[in-house]
């Protein structure tokens, strides 16, 4: 059966259309050549990563570019590459995979690897011109060379349009000349190519540059030292600085002025591919805590059997399930809308990519500031399992800790991403791509009348926990509507306000991702053998009202005041309401027995 | 050259090992299949010969269609077509008259078998097709080179190794040595991607009787918990070893 506009939801709709489990994509759906490409990427980094850890932490920039081109052989450059360019053409969901099992050793490698694949490639492949993607795309495929992206600069962070970097057409119109200095330059030490943004002239928006770079003939490119970073210290780091550089007039990447819309759209499949990368780095977390806490024994048992280290190991495989799950639910939505756009004959290969990506930048958002903060949680608590060996340079732990930290900070810090995620969400509200209006207005007059005070039917599978995440929803719209409705446009200069809004509409991606996979997998094996994934999805909504409760709490009591407050508090109350509380210690029991006894994080 | 590479589908080595039907059956429920690490051996070896000599490698497997994902590896890895017999063996006897059936009819020059799988350890389906097909047959080997018609083999043998040199076609029994584990590769992305366009024929059985049937399988039993003993009571460690571990 043909795939239709209909069958695929909308980026955003989640906030408003119940989705079935059976529209979900999830890891147990991976077909025989996904599997094979997972075992694959795992044996390579089993075998050529992880064993050297120690020479990414002692910053062997060149061991970084050794297994660049080692993880080139093996095709992994170029499996989102069309093949027309030398690559695999795969989809979404392939290169998700890849990134995700690729990034579990380092996050040098794995931040090598994201800069070449992602911004390195993409604005090629996604805006360059046949002529450009001919002559650039094959070499960055097969890791002849590697790529860079020069976005940022001194003075020109989170406000990428404020770089100071200018392009200047010369005299006889043939190349740009290109002045100015950017920053935190990932693969620079190694890189061949470069994606360079500039102003040209007065111009409200930067464009964007393809720029070759020869270290025998540097063309007025200079590069600073590298960079003494807090982790993935092996991830070549430098200013690059650019002296007169000349730039063929063809070598400009999409139009003038559409610059920052080309680095926009890059960082959306950017934090996408950013979450994926957070994946297999939580799972090996897990596997060295649980192995570790089964093999520590103090008073005489060991460590694994207590309580304080069970919930911690259960909280970990949770967070590390759930950020899977919905990573490649969204990636099957992208895949899937690419499809469907390919298909549809009005759009070019390009622009199918382009949007079918652009669709779901809200939940790129989203994964991107959820995962990135569950691998922060992961290798905290995986280092206090390990208690003081954790802290020592000898377990693995202490440098996934130090990797994990950037991943909060780049491709959009997690506060602009959470920003984002709501402005995007109001942008599609008006142009009616999402219908946030009609719910909205169905919820203030729920909240006028008298609850139903009869106790619904809760013997089906997640019966009640769906029906909280559809109330979950309805206290997203309800506290965003106050919120939009009381600021209006104004509503972005009340970034406390918004960022309490993410946490809600973040959570409630989660969580039903969660539930919704774990519904599946019960319909398909019976409910017997996933009863670990059951309480993980369980225990997951359980922490996800919590976290609900208190930024809607905060989000009321700050912009509301009288009757409306208390209408919203009741309306706070009745929403993250259960009625049968799970036994939190039980499921995590569950869970916890299930890693514990396997000795791996094995879900 | 045309090699024929036999690949068992095995349970993965860190398999969780039960029995079911009053133990009886292997219960295959959440194990993970591989390839059989000595005939990934032989087929890393036959790699080597498709490169350099330009050989034409066929791997085969006698098994149900699920094994079919493990040819489907072996595929991706460059072997160039794969046969599944579709036969659910029984024990080695049965595989091998499978294979040998597939060897007499394919006309292969060297036919690459493991030394023996990792599930049963039978060490006998290498033999039992040279046997069946009157081809000459090296067991145990950690090396080979062909030149023209011949081939020289080195062999393990108790304490040392032994150099033949013998004609094709021929058997081996290969393991660990033939290469090294650091040679095994792994399948590249387009070597994925083609593995599924590369031919993989189906053959139907030929008859064929077990001559054995496992009647119980019985795991070692579990390890005990350990006991200390005092450093000056010795005769505690005596009576111990004595009467309940029963090694003095």
């Amino acid at each position: 059966m043909e795939t239709t506009d209909k069958d695929i939801i909308r980026g955003g709709q989640f906030l408003v259309k119940e989705t079935s489990c059976e529209d979900i994509f999830t890891p147990e759906d991976f077909s025989e050549e996904q599997l094979m490409m997972k075992e694959a990427v795992t044996e390579f980094v089993d075998r050529e990563l992880w064993p050297n850890k120690p020479r990414f932490e002692a910053k062997d920039y060149a061991f970084t570019e050794e297994c660049m081109k080692k993880a080139a052989e093996m095709g992994f450059l170029s499996v989102s590459v069309p093949e027309a360019y030398g690559g695999m053409g795969m989809g979404f969901v392939d290169s998700m995979l890849v990134c995700d099992f690729i990034s579990g050793a380092t996050g040098s490698f794995s931040t090598a690897f994201g800069a070449h694949t992602g911004i390195g490639t993409l604005p090629i492949t996604l805006y360059g011109t046949e002529e450009q993607k001919q002559k650039y795309v094959p070499k960055l495929a097969s890791g002849e060379w590697f790529g860079s992206y020069c976005l940022t600069e001194p003075s020109a962070g989170s406000d990428a349009n404020s770089g100071k970097t200018k392009a200047v057409l010369s005299e006889d119109g043939k190349n740009y000349l290109i002045n100015g200095q950017k920053m935190w330059i990932s693969n620079a030490g190694f890189c061949s190519l470069m994606i360079v943004f500039a102003r040209i002239e007065g111009d409200k928006y930067i464009t964007g540059f393809i720029v070759e770079y020869d270290p025998e003939n540097p063309n007025g490119i200079t590069m600073g030292e590298e960079e003494h970073k807090l982790g993935i210290r092996a991830s070549s780091t430098r200013q690059v600085f650019f002296n007169d550089t000349v730039v063929p007039v063809e070598n400009m990447l999409s139009t003038r002025g559409n610059g920052f819309k080309i680095a926009m759209n890059a960082l959306n499949v950017g934090r996408i591919k950013l979450a994926a990368a957070c994946l297999d780095a939580q799972r090996r977390t897990i596997t060295e805590s649980v192995k570790y806490a089964n093999e520590r024994v103090q008073f005489k048992t060991p460590i694994s059997s207590f309580g304080a280290i069970r919930q911690k190991i259960a909280e970990m495989a949770t967070n590390s399930w759930v950020g899977e799950s919905a990573c490649y639910r969204a990636a099957k939505n992208i895949e899937d809308r690419i499809e469907l756009r390919k298909n549809n004959g009005k759009d070019t290969e390009q622009e199918a990519e382009l949007k079918g990506v652009e669709e779901y930048a809200i939940e790129c958002s989203i994964l991107k500031v959820a995962v990135s903060e569950f691998i922060q949680k992961c290798t905290d608590e995986g280092i206090q399992i390990f208690g003081g060996m954790g802290f020592s340079e000898d377990t693995p732990l202490e440098s996934a800790w130090r990797d994990a930290r950037i991943s909060r900070i780049y491709e959009g810090t997690n506060e602009i991403n959470r920003m984002l995620c709501i402005g995007m969400l109001i942008k599609k509200a008006m142009k009616g791509h999402v219908d946030v209006l009609t719910p909205a207005m169905a919820v203030k007059e729920e909240l006028m009348s008298i609850p139903s005070f009869d106790t619904p039917d809760y013997s089906e599978l997640f019966s009640e926990e769906k029906g909280i995440i559809n109330n979950l929803k309805k206290l997203f719209l309800m506290v965003a509507g106050a919120t939009l409705q009381k600021y209006g446009e104004a509503i972005e200069q009340q970034q406390q306000l918004m960022l309490a809004a993410s946490d809600i509409l973040i959570q409630i991606y989660l969580a039903e991702s969660a539930i919704l996979r774990a519904e599946k997998l019960a319909k398909k094996q019976g409910e017997d053998q996933v009863k670990e994934q059951i309480a993980m999805a369980k225990l997951n909504l359980f922490h996800a009202i919590d976290v609900i409760e208190t930024a809607g709490k905060h989000s009321i009591i700050s912009f509301s005041s009288g009757d409306e407050q208390r209408m919203m508090l009741m309306g706070l109350k009745r929403y993250i309401k259960y009625v049968n509380m799970p036994n939190i210690i039980e499921l995590r029991n569950t869970i916890a027995d299930k890693v514990i006894k396997e000795n791996k994080y094995c879900f | 050259m045309k090699i024929l590479v036999c690949i068992s589908h095995v349970p993965d080595t860190t398999s969780k090992i039960n029995f079911t039907e009053d133990n009886t059956l292997f219960d295959t429920n959440g194990v993970q299949f591989i390839i059989n690490p000595n005939d990934e051996f032989g087929l890393t070896r036959a790699m080597w010969f498709k490169e350099k000599q330009g050989a034409h490698v066929t791997v085969v497997n006698v098994g149900q269609v699920d094994t079919e994902p493990t040819l489907r590896k072996a595929l991706a890895i460059g072997a160039d077509e794969a046969i599944r017999v579709n036969f659910k063996p029984a024990d080695g006897f049965s595989v091998a008259k499978q294979l040998a059936n597939v060897v007499k009819t394919g006309g292969y020059d060297l036919v690459i078998a493991g030394r023996e799988s990792i599930d049963y350890n039978g060490g006998m389906v290498p033999g039992m097709i040279a046997g069946l097909t009157n081809i000459n047959f090296v067991n145990t080997c950690i090396g080979i080179e062909v030149e023209g018609n011949h081939a020289t083999v080195i062999r393990e043998i108790d304490g040392g190794k032994e150099t033949v040199r013998t004609s094709l076609p021929l058997v081996i029994g290969v393991q660990k040595g033939i290469v090294e584990e650091s040679d095994l590769r792994i399948p590249n992305m387009r070597g994925i991607m083609m593995a599924r366009k590369k031919p993989l024929t189906v053959l139907e059985p030929v008859e064929s009787n077990s001559e054995t049937t496992s009647v119980i399988f019985e795991k070692p039993a579990p390890k005990g918990a350990i006991k200390m003993v005092d450093t000056d009571n010795l005769d505690e460690l005596v009576n111990l070893l004595h009467n309940e571990a029963k090694v003095i």
